[in-house]
């Protein structure tokens, strides 16, 4: 389980446990926060479930895969802490995760 | 105005395998999808990508299922309307009215939305002002490259489109390519050929930058771009064009009437049948308990709503089962000989 905060761009927090093994994504999904569409469910096809992650955070979780930065190219305002939420996986090590939702994300 | 039996919204999966059953059973059928192909997220989103689990297929790509499906309706004669997206469904009489974009009007009893998460629409700009320009001098597309002969078009991008348009466009105009970062999506060869131009001044290029603003009372002047280091450049340019993808939304389907809940369409489990007698929902848009968004739950669902079109399209005469092994009249349909 880790504890995960959602902050969407009105600034409201949402703090919940996610279980290990889900993604960042589905434990918005699961948790009906507002923000991520994830219209492709976590196929990394659509770039819907876009986050900022807190910079401390950013470095400490897994690095992107191959057509992460891609698929990014193609999201509603990207930064340099951008990240797509369906490629984090939930563990231990993240508990305490904090991401930001975009305005929108398209 | 096309008279048809029923009409499918939208030409992923689910809407192909429905067209299939429709007219299985001996309805006619027409299809409207917004894209200018057949084949939905799966020829869209992914098409190289393996799916494992449609039911005796192991292993097939978006594009082979898609390719698979366009197959399957070979014997049958079923006219698509592609780049044409449904904007109006109106009931009129015991029919429904339905017009697209392009002024194509059906009237059909049934009306079968399988749609996905929406139509498929270019991904914008994110600095308000663009809708502006919108259509006259910033562009999703092109439609007509010879407007920009002479004139400075700035690039936004870093896939195919972005990059085919640059070296296209440097040609006759002055061309900027800003991308949000120093890689490239696009093939190797034209990537190799966008760095050669930028070497020979033919393209500027400007990575690590994004759309910051637009500049222009009624003609577009200007652009603001920003740095990841927050520097902001002006560009004075003619053009903008912009290449992000494309996105699924809602749109018109939304004001039709119908329960929607979070982009999807509540349906009852015996016809697909939306809140509205005639309406159907199948495939990834539609939601009921239970509800599995798999390809395979889409082709259940446009079974079942075929069969539901039946009595409306056909009120004087009666639906009988039959299976494909055995029925006469389904290898007529087929084309294919009896035993």
């Amino acid at each position: 389980m880790a504890k995960i905060t959602y902050i969407t761009h009105d600034n409201q927090k949402h703090e919940v446990e996610v279980q290990n093994g889900l993604t960042v994504m589905e434990g918005a999904v699961q948790n009906d926060i507002p923000g991520i569409d994830a219209d492709c469910g976590g196929g990394m096809a659509c770039a819907t479930c876009h986050v900022y992650v807190k910079e401390d955070w950013f470095n400490k979780i897994p690095k992107k895969e191959d057509g992460e930065e891609d698929m990014l190219d193609m999201a509603f305002e990207p930064k340099t802490n951008s990240r797509l939420s369906c490629q984090i996986v939930v563990s231990d090590e993240i508990d305490g995760l904090e991401v930001n939702i975009p305005s929108k994300q398209a | 105005m096309i008279k048809t039996d029923a009409l499918i919204i939208g030409a992923g999966p689910t809407g192909l395998f429905t067209a299939h059953q429709l007219k299985l059973i001996g309805l006619n059928c027409e299809v409207v999808d917004n894209l200018d192909k057949i084949g939905g997220q799966c020829i869209e989103l992914y098409p190289d990508k393996p799916i494992y689990d449609i039911p005796a297929v192991p292993e097939c790509t978006g594009e082979e299922l898609t390719n698979n499906l366009i197959n399957q309706l070979k014997p049958f004669d079923i006219k698509f309307h592609l780049n044409e997206r449904v904007e109006e469904v109106k009931k009129e009489n015991d029919n429904w009215l339905v017009k697209t974009n392009n002024g194509t009007s059906f009237s059909t009893p049934n009306v079968i939305i399988a749609g996905g998460v929406g139509s498929f629409e270019p991904r914008k700009f994110s600095p308000k002002e663009c809708e502006k320009f919108e259509n006259k001098s910033l562009f999703y597309s092109v439609k007509d490259k010879k407007i920009f002969k002479g004139k400075i078009v700035s690039i936004f991008g870093g896939g195919d489109s972005a990059l085919d348009w640059a070296v296209e466009l440097s040609k006759e105009s002055s061309v900027n390519l800003i991308h949000r970062r120093d890689e490239f999506r696009g093939a190797q060869a034209t990537i190799d050929k966008v760095h050669q131009l930028a070497k020979d001044g033919k393209i500027n290029l400007f990575t690590q930058y994004q759309m910051a603003s637009v500049k222009g009372d009624k003609n577009l002047e200007s652009i603001d771009i920003k740095h990841d280091n927050n520097e902001i450049k002006n560009l004075k340019t003619d053009y903008v064009l912009g290449f992000f993808g494309l996105i699924m939304q809602l749109g018109p389907i939304a004001n039709w009437g119908l329960n929607i809940d979070k982009k999807t369409i509540e349906v009852d489990t015996e016809k697909f049948e939306t809140n509205q007698k005639g309406i159907y929902a199948v495939g990834d848009i539609c939601h009921y308990p239970g509800k599995l968004k798999l390809i395979l739950s889409g082709f259940h669902e446009g079974a079942l709503a075929a069969r539901a079109c039946f009595k409306s399209a056909r009120p004087n005469e009666k639906y009988r089962f039959e299976f494909t092994t055995s029925s006469k009249t389904i290898k007529e349909r087929l084309g294919v000989k009896g035993d």
